[in-house]
């Protein structure tokens, strides 16, 4: 599904992922740790399309398609989410409205018919109660005013919507309590099939208490430098980074 | 026509002229105390002539270019009987309104121009309340608008043709709205003088909805002059939706005036037109007043807004809170001057002001001037200005959700102007409203449709009055 090879990329001439090689395959559930600086972020950045980074060398392909020619919007109509760290607040784009035109364009993208008002209700209110979202937060605008744990649950239920096939989660679990924290876990896992895959961005071990990984990647000075099953992330919280120094 | 004109502008010239050789016709009748506010309105005009650069709230729109042209005068009213429900024939659920309406600076009637409801509520033709309510029409008119402040107050009283009147006695409230649709339709390039008035008495509530359409594109020049005189304790809502055609130049100047205890909120909503300048001068000559004074203009093409709000803490204890905000697109330029005068007895006021902008091109022009004049100590005052562009990371969310750039750019323009929109306290007139700003900004919006009424309505305008033929 997704293909990361020998990837190079700079920031304002700044060298962030130096080498990073990834696969991730239908199915699969992948944690990404390591500690700040080491290019977590830039690698989820980089897979959503954000500006400002310049690939160097190495390559991505997604779906055989190489990913860096398509637009943000092509990616996500691909399939490709983004969780964000600190979603956007957006003080007047009402959520249904904003979910509406997202889903339009997407079923348009994959040349479905649109959703009736009443299918996307219908369909709205199932995803809410998949992933446990207040019912009243979608008829506010877009992460406005929203708790921490609001608009991270937000983001988890606007993927429940969206139905990706790879799912990108950048640091989710900062800032939530042990409540929120299993909602977010909890929706990620019923989320979870055959035909999708989750990168899961972490720091810490925490969230892979709920979330169970197939794989645990250590980033490291912008390249993976150490992979395992779950028993890494263990190892991981137990020695601190510094043990991979050594 | 012997009278002396010294003023230098040939328009200015031509103006006073025209009042002299006309001025029978102008005076048609009027009584004495009218009559002799139009013979010293026109005095004060060939003193102060049509305000232009260097004066200071003139520096950005000319009005030159536009009068330059032959403009007709309607100096008599259209003696055919108007129906405005042949003209609006509201079908839109949930928001009805007291229909009123003025063609070519005309108040439009079918039987009696000018009506007392049941509840003493009295609503028509300015210029017949003239005649048969001297004592209200004395005690306010002309007395709100400032003569001195630039020549086009004292020219409307001069010309004014006619106009609304609504008198609102001691403890009524209102409970429909009253929507007031000024249209323009002629063959001929016509120049006009609308004047309203509107009192309200103690304890009273209204809302009053104002709107300025163009049926056609033809060259108009309008000079508007409204004053709302607000008692003690009364509460008005004024919404003003200007959906003007490209050839339309209009200047409206309102006057607000309010006592002890008064609430005021106005939304002025520009969509469309060549030169739309709106002067806002709020008076608040009470304590403990009120005031939300917003704006919203979404401007393309070649046109043209100048917002000009005056707000004036007269009297201690009294809060306003100004808020404009504009999307410029193309080569449009968009003026805003905010001025807060705080009195030397005015403490504790609180007295708040924003204009924010969204430059769309390089050619967009904004020009903003916030200013304080203050001159109390034990006050809450602030003012602020951005132009800015779209805001990326917004941007970038929606993209990453599926939702092309021209899409997520239209939902964040939209959201910006929702803001303002918010505001509007009656549900039913904000979504339409809403509605109207979403069409807009799809480019969607012409002046073919004509009121808020209407905007999901696609029946044609079945409309035609030929005012040559009269």
């Amino acid at each position: 599904m997704l293909k990361i090879k020998d990837l190079v990329v700079t920031v304002e001439g700044k060298t962030i992922l130096n080498g990073l090689n990834l696969e991730v395959k239908p199915g699969e559930v992948h944690a990404i740790m390591g500690p700040n600086g080491s290019g977590k972020s830039t690698l989820a950045n980089i897979i959503s399309g954000k500006e400002g980074y310049e690939v160097v060398s190495g390559t991505i392909t997604y779906q055989d398609k190489d990913l860096m020619e398509m637009d943000v919007e092509e990616r996500a109509r691909e399939g490709i989410f983004m969780g964000f760290q600190y979603p956007v607040e957006i003080p007047g784009v009402s959520m249904n409205n904003f979910m509406r035109t997202a889903i339009d364009e997407i079923r348009k993208y994959k040349g479905q018919e649109p959703f009736t008002a009443a299918q996307f209700l219908k369909f709205m209110k199932d995803k809410k109660e998949l992933v446990g979202l207040h019912d009243s937060l979608t008829g506010r605008s877009v992460n406005e005013g929203f708790s921490g744990g609001e608009k991270k649950k937000n983001e988890i239920f606007q993927m429940a919507m969206l139905e990706p096939k790879l799912s990108i989660l950048d640091e989710t679990d900062s800032g939530l309590d042990i409540d929120a924290l299993k909602i977010v876990a909890n929706g990620v896992n019923k989320l979870k099939s055959e035909d999708n895959a989750t990168v899961v961005i972490t720091h810490y071990q925490r969230l892979l208490d709920y979330i169970i990984p197939d794989y645990v990647h250590v980033l490291y000075d912008g390249k993976i430098v150490k992979s395992g099953d779950k028993n890494l992330a263990y190892e991981l919280e137990e020695k601190g980074y510094e043990w991979l120094n050594k | 026509m012997d009278k002396e004109v010294t003023t230098q502008h040939k328009t200015d010239t031509e103006l006073i002229e025209r009042f002299y050789q006309n001025e029978e016709q102008i005076l048609n009748g009027d009584p004495d105390y009218i009559a002799k506010m139009r013979r010293d309105a026109i005095e004060s005009f060939e003193k102060a002539g049509i305000p232009r650069h260097p004066m200071e709230s003139w520096r950005n729109t000319d009005l030159d270019p536009a009068l330059d042209l032959d403009y007709k005068h309607e100096l008599k009213r259209d003696q055919r009987k108007i129906n405005i429900h042949d003209i609006f024939q509201c079908q839109v659920h949930n928001f009805e309104t007291y229909l009123v309406s003025q063609l070519n600076g005309y108040y439009a009637f079918t039987d009696s121009p000018i009506r007392k409801l049941e509840n003493g509520v009295i609503i028509g033709s300015l210029r017949e309340a003239f005649h048969q309510y001297p004592d209200i029409v004395k005690k306010h008119l002309n007395q709100y608008a400032k003569t001195d402040s630039n020549g086009l107050i004292p020219l409307n009283m001069a010309f004014a043709q006619d106009g609304l009147f609504i008198y609102v006695p001691e403890n009524v409230h209102v409970e429909l709205p009253i929507q007031m649709v000024n249209l323009t339709k002629s063959v001929e390039k016509l120049m006009m003088f609308p004047r309203n008035l509107v009192v309200m008495e103690e304890s009273s509530k209204m809302t009053l909805v104002h709107c300025d359409d163009s049926i056609e594109q033809k060259e108009s020049f309008t000079n508007a002059v409204s004053e709302i005189f607000m008692a003690q304790n009364s509460e008005m809502d004024y919404y003003k939706l200007q959906n003007k055609d490209d050839k339309a130049v209009m200047v409206n100047s309102t006057y607000f005036h309010q006592e002890d205890n008064s609430k005021l909120s106005t939304n002025t909503i520009s969509l469309n037109g060549g030169i739309l300048r709106n002067d806002i001068d709020v008076t608040l000559n009470g304590q403990n007043c009120h005031a939300d004074i917003l704006g919203l203009y979404l401007m393309d093409r070649k046109q043209h807004v100048d917002n000009q709000v005056y707000v004036d803490h007269a009297q201690p204890n009294s809060y306003s809170n100004e808020l404009f905000k504009g999307i410029i697109d193309d080569e449009a330029k968009a003026v805003f001057n905010g001025h807060i005068m705080v009195r030397k007895d005015s403490q504790q006021t609180n007295a708040f002001q924003s204009n924010q902008n969204i430059q769309l091109t390089e050619q967009a022009r904004v020009i903003a001037k916030p200013f304080l004049e203050i001159y109390a100590d034990d006050v809450k005052c602030s003012h602020g200005a951005t132009v800015g562009q779209i805001d990326s990371e917004a941007m970038f969310y929606l993209r990453s959700r599926g939702i092309c750039q021209h899409n997520a750019r239209m939902l964040m323009m939209y959201a910006f102007a929702a803001q303002v929109v918010n505001y509007i306290q009656i549900d039913a007139l904000k979504e339409r409203i809403d509605n109207m700003v979403a069409k807009r900004l799809k480019g969607e919006l012409s002046i073919c449709d004509q009121c808020v009424l209407h905007c999901k309505d696609d029946r044609e305008i079945t409309f035609d009055v030929d005012m040559s033929n009269i």
